[in-house]
């Protein structure tokens, strides 16, 4: 047993190993702990193979005959099957019978601590070595909750000018982004100026996130008479009058309205971030 | 579960059959057998941890400034692809140890291709039927060592840039076609950045890595079909393989191997610096650093270059330069010989009949002779590729240094082929010509073959 010991040993050394790995990933990264503790886990899958191999498998020995050198014809060795299925060349055990080679099958299969432990240590050891993918981007933080959008920013059209209120017809739609973050793809906005008689703010201005809540395509067509929004990818439809509120399509949920107004000095300025995130869904998106 | 999942994948494939025979193939259990998995494991984690630093690496020459952690180039201007080197060894968390892992291992990779060459060369197993592999695998070191020179030169470090300033002046040197290859490939007859790094990349990234994957899997495709080769041994005869099965005694061996070289690798990433990029600099092409070193395994070139005879051949208007002798004949002789040794080998014994036991190295004793001088003849060249490193240590002036090494390399492989020579008969004489009885095998009319004893 004490050699079943001895493999276990090593065993948990490649968990304590892959753990020890994780951490000190999680701690910043340092080169010679990674290191190390992922050297850690390789010398202890390194033991518990060599154990495994000489302790515990059956030091059995097969016999290969060299079927293509001799056939006749060039043909392969699973070729020269029988009617029975077996290899006309089947390997011959110098041991009895081949239970050898059964017992050291069922050394790996059967459902014994040993294994178990073995394949846990698998685990570990695979899940630090995928652990450093993370290091490929930043962490999710609040990006996908804000955008740039800010109170008392102007609205910059695509050329750099600012929107100010007595430039747009009713009707008139035009694409923004926040005061010195144009381009800006999570912020970029949809304003639009509708008859105010009919519009839920003054002078008719309303502004919605541009990106669909369904798959993320800019909302880009304005249906004028019917005051409705239009994702041309999936044709989700959103009523402007009404909150961004989803009319038909496949979109789930609003599309998000900016806050604005219209400033003393007569330029349109947004007052406060948008109040849910913008885009499609995620998982921890909770509203 | 496990069952289930086999039966499932059997019902649609009707693999059992063939599964259960291959798990049984026989592996012989001699050490030296593992040296080729070496290679095997060393490239797996090549690969990973190149897909690693690929992420982050920027094969682009234009210039930026460096703004990082590492002050003393802050503030630098840099070309892209150094200033990613350097974020990815500073700010990407695990890119340090990935890339000296990398770096490592490559080292690795060439050493063990080279040590399990040796153990194919030294015992005859390059012989008839498997002259197929012995080629595949002599292209494979040629791929391997190329893929570690291109992985190299692409951070446009001083050391690589010298390098590669080097390896054009080399291919300078190649008559007709030098200088016009040059241009091509390099984008001038001095190395062109902006050029010549993302072609690097995409022949170290790209092209190289599927070049050794398919001649790696060809080259275990022909041992599969062919089988191992054998040690003479009880019960071993020419038409059989004595060994452990593949499943499970020798993959829990050869696993062990895997995580060994991992133990290593992560070892010596963590502990042992190696290439430090920021110590050497940016490469700006009038600057260079001394002493200075390539990876080992371009050590016989560089030391060829040093040691080499000033002589340029002139004639009809046209020459051809120093550097072509030792860069590119030299090498591509020995290449050559290797290639075709087994050829010249069947040719000089007259032997053309079909071998799979082994010879030991004894057994044959102009053979191992000649490799032996061989390799110490490239033992020379390698030392004197760092002959300035050595004379900054033992403080012999340089010149006097090269001068030992030209020597050596002339006269420490004749004297080396006459003592393994002698040593070998010695030892053949001691142990018997061989241990197992011997037979020769004959092809019949009918396609089988004949077993006839040998005298």
């Amino acid at each position: 047993m004490i050699k079943d010991r001895t493999i276990l040993f090593c065993l948990l050394l490649t968990m304590v190993g892959a753990v020890l790995f994780v951490v000190s990933y999680a701690l910043g990264g340092d080169r010679l702990y990674e290191g190390l503790s992922l050297a850690l886990a390789a010398a202890g899958l390194c033991g518990a193979f060599v154990g495994w191999a000489f302790w515990i498998l059956p030091a059995e020995q097969v016999v290969d005959e060299r079927s293509f050198v001799y056939a006749p014809s060039g043909r392969s060795a699973q070729d020269d099957t029988n009617a029975s299925g077996r290899s006309a060349q089947d390997d011959r055990h110098i041991d009895a019978a081949g239970r050898a080679a059964d017992a050291g099958t069922a050394s790996i299969t059967r459902n014994t601590l040993l294994t178990r432990m073995l394949y846990a240590a698998l685990g570990f050891f695979g899940i630090a070595m995928v652990v450093p993918l993370r290091s490929l981007g930043p962490a999710l933080g609040d990006s996908a909750w804000h955008t740039k959008w800010r109170k008392g920013m102007r609205l910059q059209r695509e050329d750099g000018s600012f929107v100010r209120a007595s430039d747009l017809n009713v009707n008139s739609v035009v694409t923004v982004f926040p005061e010195g973050d144009l381009g800006d793809a999570q912020a970029q906005t949809v304003l639009i100026r509708v008859p105010s008689l009919l519009s839920p703010t003054a002078e008719g201005f309303v502004a919605y996130s541009k990106v669909c809540t369904h798959a993320g395509c800019p909302v880009a067509l304005y249906r004028a008479a019917a005051k409705q929004l239009m994702c041309p990818c999936h044709q989700s439809v959103f009523d402007v009058l009404d909150n961004g509120r989803v009319v038909s399509g496949p979109a789930d949920h609003a599309l998000p309205r900016l806050p604005i107004e219209v400033g003393a000095d007569g330029y349109l300025r947004a007052t406060g971030d948008f109040p849910s995130p913008v885009g499609p869904g995620f998982w921890e998106r909770s509203s | 579960m496990i069952g289930r999942m086999v039966t499932w994948i059997d019902d649609r494939l009707g693999s059992t059959h063939f599964v259960n025979h291959a798990l049984r193939k026989a592996f012989p259990d001699h050490w030296s057998f593992m040296l080729g998995e070496i290679n095997m494991y060393s490239f797996i984690i090549l690969v990973a941890t190149g897909t690693f630093l690929a992420f982050f690496f920027d094969p682009n020459a234009a210039h930026t400034i460096y703004n990082g952690p590492y002050s003393l180039l802050d503030g630098t201007s840099v070309s892209h692809a150094y200033d990613s080197a350097l974020k990815l060894s500073f700010e990407v968390n695990g890119g340090l140890l990935m890339r000296q892992v990398h770096h490592w291992t490559a080292l690795i990779f060439v050493a063990g291709i080279i040590m399990h060459m040796g153990r194919i060369f030294f015992t005859g197993a390059f012989r008839k039927p498997r002259e197929i592999n012995w080629i595949i695998g002599i292209f494979l070191l040629m791929l391997a060592m190329f893929a570690g020179f291109t992985g190299y030169s692409m951070p446009d470090d001083l050391m690589s840039g010298t390098g590669l300033r080097i390896a054009v002046s080399i291919l300078l040197s190649v008559p007709v076609i030098g200088a016009w290859a040059a241009v091509l490939l390099a984008g001038g007859v001095f190395p062109n950045p902006a050029v010549v790094l993302p072609r690097l990349f995409v022949v170290h990234v790209f092209v190289l890595p599927a070049a050794i994957a398919g001649l790696m899997a060809l080259h275990l495709v022909v041992i599969w079909r062919q089988k191992h080769t054998q040690f003479p041994g009880p019960g071993r005869t020419e038409r059989n393989v004595i060994g452990s099965p593949l499943y499970p005694k020798y993959m829990m061996k050869s696993l062990s191997l895997f995580a060994a070289i991992l133990t290593v690798v992560f070892a010596l990433g963590a502990l042992v610096q190696i290439n430090p990029v920021w110590i050497w600099g940016p490469y700006e092409p009038w600057q260079v650093i001394s002493p200075a070193q390539p990876d080992w395994y371009v050590g016989w070139l560089e030391g060829a270059l040093r040691l080499g005879p000033p002589v340029a051949l002139h004639f009809f208007g046209h020459v051809i330069p120093s550097p072509f002798w030792m860069a590119v004949a030299l090498p591509g002789l020995l290449f050559l010989l290797l290639l075709f040794w087994p050829w010249l080998e069947a040719t000089v014994r007259n032997d053309r009949d079909y071998h799979n036991l082994l010879e030991l190295p004894r057994q044959v004793p102009i053979r191992t002779a000649i490799g032996v001088a061989i390799f110490v003849f490239c033992l020379g060249l390698t030392l004197a590729g760092s002959s300035d490193v050595q004379a900054r240590y033992v403080h012999i002036p340089i010149t006097d240094i090269t001068r030992f090494y030209q020597l050596f390399c002339l006269i420490a492989p004749i004297a080396a082929f006459w003592v393994t020579f002698a040593f070998c008969v010695e030892l053949r004489a001691r142990h018997g010509v061989s241990e197992a009885p011997r037979i020769r095998l004959r092809r019949n009319a009918e396609g089988g073959f004949d077993e006839e004893p040998v005298a």
